[in-house]
């Protein structure tokens, strides 16, 4: 290392995405509030500062991201064709998850495709229209709680901020049906990226239910970088859907960020199915008393799939509660990582905090790398974490054949059966119903298994 | 008794458990309609012999022949055995949580049928049998709605899986220490559940360590099984005496170790 001043330099990938936000930046609305070019110029100074993430870091130890550094990404086209829209039927299983729906096709909002709108004070609106006309509604709240230190995807993502969702639900409205984001990659020949923001504001005792799906056309290379942000303020109540179902090939990277106010409830359910490579991180803070958080994930890999899921829970105030279970099933030479921090804050009495990780391996070249991990600095708290990986049991097995189910069979009930709980706890119907569906034709087994779970 | 109402006849039967011999030469004939008990101390072999007629995985026959309704039974895979109509009541229920009884038993059910060439039933159809044998063992119905076993109380467990066995109508039924972990109320609700499941087309093979059983449901033949070996067979009265005399008094048979 020399001592003399000079300007860093930048390996060659982190360049490239310089570069290619120079490109970005001067094409953006010369109208634009003057903070929201410092974000993005914070993130791109902070996405330089780290680059890519290497194995050597903690954080990344289990997950190499070299795939994605190394890969030229291109500017998306600037609108999808019609073909590249028929994907939209097949994202939601087939049945309509949310009457409202807001289509994003390569990052980009699809009004033709959606049901915007701003009735009774709730918005539901293009983040891009919302930063053209009314900038100051989330001027408060956005980049607030996902880009930091060490989080290079995230700061990528301000970077490169310029479209999404914005949902604003005022104090005490409670939205009975959920809404539905659609983020659609439909990429030309050239891999794409697309770097979606969510931003959700839950008003004081205010409801509402939010599905966030992504996936893309077949065969395609390209990188999803999302990130969604939710403030609960006091006494709100916030259920999450995360349904990744990204291309065979595609790159996906997602951070989902809460933060919770006094008695609220926040319930993330997190399904990754799809991508070649992806990469979640959930961090969730108590920033106020009497809080439950529910976090439930599934995963699944099969051939060379690697997927990576990150939470963080942070117990900042006292009586609090979390309920977090996450689980994998991995086959062929698929692989798993779940990595679930809790942290207890000094203070934060009458923490009650479960934490459980139970992986299946179907095949004997699928792996999972399960780590839960508890820090408790408080000393009046109920905190419990367990991990379990295994194959499917032998003797449950014996006892399904044994009363005539067949060998196949029998090992699809009890693949299914792993997974269930998970499944039953989506409380919107449509999705719970399709993603059973969905995992009755993608694990293994011919068992019609439609009145299986309780 | 003629060749063709034997149901199950067990020949010269070795089998090991992980390397473990187990079964020395087990001979037992069981004819159609007849309900035997096999008696014996732990590590006789009985529960092995019951698992072995079963078909589970890991248990290896190394010598011998079985013969289920004339049928070679040990070619058949578990499932193709339970289709045939034999059936198992464990003696540890297996739990499987997130897959409901009634799912479970309609899936078994209908295997059954379909290998029988009868239709499938549906969810009305097979919801009023199983209404119809719960009565047998008194299990309650919110029971059959949860999960397999899971949280079943011991007593609960062993009704399920004479409920099961209702619902299953198996020719063959071997119930591998069906009146452990039971207090009496619980096995007498199983012994009449039992005897009620009584036919001449159906035989049972009871597994049983203390003759208690027996006072609720009577066999027509007892046998001791010892050292892997059936050494004694008799009436019902031979429970009684190896209830009084315990089983030093049969020697095990020179050459079984």
């Amino acid at each position: 290392m020399t001592t003399a001043a000079q300007a860093p330099t930048f390996p060659a990938e982190v360049v490239r995405w310089r570069e290619e936000f120079e490109s970005f930046c001067a094409a953006l609305p010369a109208t634009e509030p003057e903070w929201l070019r410092v974000l993005r110029a914070t993130g791109i100074g902070a996405f330089e500062e780290a680059g890519f993430p290497t194995t050597r870091l903690e954080d990344w130890r289990h997950t190499s991201v070299a795939a994605i550094a190394r890969t030229e990404f291109q500017r998306p086209p600037a609108s999808a064709g019609v073909a590249d829209v028929a994907v939209l039927d097949t994202i939601d299983f087939g049945h309509a998850f949310a009457r409202r729906q807001l289509v994003f096709v390569n990052g980009r909002y699809a009004p033709a495709l959606s049901t915007a709108g701003t009735s009774d004070g709730v918005h539901v609106r293009s983040l891009r229209e919302v930063l053209d006309r009314e900038p100051q509604l989330v001027q408060p709240y956005l980049d607030r709680q996902a880009s930091g230190r060490g989080r290079p995807f995230a700061a990528l993502n301000a970077a490169f901020l310029d479209d999404g969702a914005f949902i604003s639900v005022p104090a005490g409205t409670v939205l009975t049906e959920p809404i539905h984001l659609v983020f659609l990659s439909a990429p030309g020949p050239q891999a794409t990226a697309s770097h979606p923001r969510v931003l959700v504001w839950a008003g004081r005792k205010s409801q509402v239910s939010i599905i966030e799906s992504y996936g893309g056309t077949s065969d395609a290379v390209y990188l999803t970088n999302a990130v969604t942000e939710i403030t609960l303020e006091d006494g709100a109540v916030v259920d999450h859907y995360r349904l990744q179902r990204e291309s065979a090939r595609a790159f996906h990277v997602g951070t989902l960020c809460a933060t919770q106010g006094r008695a609220t409830r926040f319930a993330s359910h997190a399904i990754s199915l799809g991508a070649s490579l992806s990469r979640l991180d959930i961090r969730q803070l108590f920033a106020g008393e009497g809080g439950e958080c529910i976090l439930n994930g599934l995963f699944l890999g099969s051939d060379r799939q690697h997927t990576d899921t990150h939470t963080w829970v942070d117990h900042a105030e006292p009586h609090c509660t979390t309920r977090e279970l996450y689980k994998g099933i991995v086959d062929d030479k698929a692989r798993g990582v779940f990595v679930g921090r809790i942290l207890v804050r000094p203070g934060a009495q009458k923490t009650d905090a479960i934490q459980s990780n139970k992986n299946l391996i179907l095949s004997r070249e699928a792996l999972v790398d399960s780590l839960p991990q508890l820090e408790i600095l408080a000393d009046d708290v109920k905190c419990k974490h367990g991990s379990t990986t295994g194959q499917l049991d032998p003797l449950a097995l014996f006892y399904l054949r044994s009363r005539g189910i067949g060998e196949e069979a029998a090992r699809a009930l009890l693949t299914y059966a792993f997974a269930s709980d998970v499944v039953q706890r989506i409380g919107v119907e449509a999705l719970r119903v399709g993603l059973t569906e969905h995992l009755q034709r993608r694990l293994p087994g011919p068992a019609d298994m439609k009145e299986a779970a309780v | 008794m003629g060749q063709k109402d034997t149901m199950l006849e067990v020949k010269d039967l070795h089998a090991s458990v992980g390397g473990n011999k187990i079964l020395r030469g087990v001979n037992l004939s069981v004819p159609a309609g007849q309900v035997h008990a096999i008696m014996g101390p732990n590590g006789s072999g009985k529960s092995t012999l019951a698992h072995v007629l079963a078909g589970r995985p890991g248990y290896e026959v190394t010598k011998g022949e079985v013969r289920y309704k004339g049928k070679d039974l040990l070619a058949m895979s578990p499932e193709e055995r339970a289709r045939e109509g034999v059936f198992l009541a464990f003696q540890y229920p297996v739990e499987i949580s997130g897959v409901s009884n009634v799912y479970f038993l309609k899936a078994a059910a209908n295997a059954i049928r379909k290998h029988r060439g009868q239709p499938e039933l549906d969810a009305i159809d097979f919801l009023a049998l199983v209404k119809e044998k719960a009565k047998v063992v008194d299990i309650d119905e919110s029971l059959i709605k949860r999960p397999v076993n899971e949280g079943f109380s011991g007593g609960e467990k062993k009704r399920n899986e004479i409920f099961q066995m209702a619902v299953l109508d198996p020719a063959l039924a071997i119930l591998d220490e069906t009146d452990s972990g039971l207090d009496i109320d619980a096995l007498r609700i199983v012994a009449k559940g039992v005897n009620q499941l009584r036919s001449p087309e159906r035989s049972m093979v009871l597994v049983t360590h203390y003759q208690r059983l027996l006072d609720y449901i009577v066999p027509d033949v007892v046998h001791v099984l010892l050292d892997g070996r059936i050494v004694k067979s008799g009436g019902k009265d031979l429970a009684l005496e190896l209830e009084k005399k315990g089983y030093e008094w049969l020697e095990a048979p020179a050459g079984s170790r």
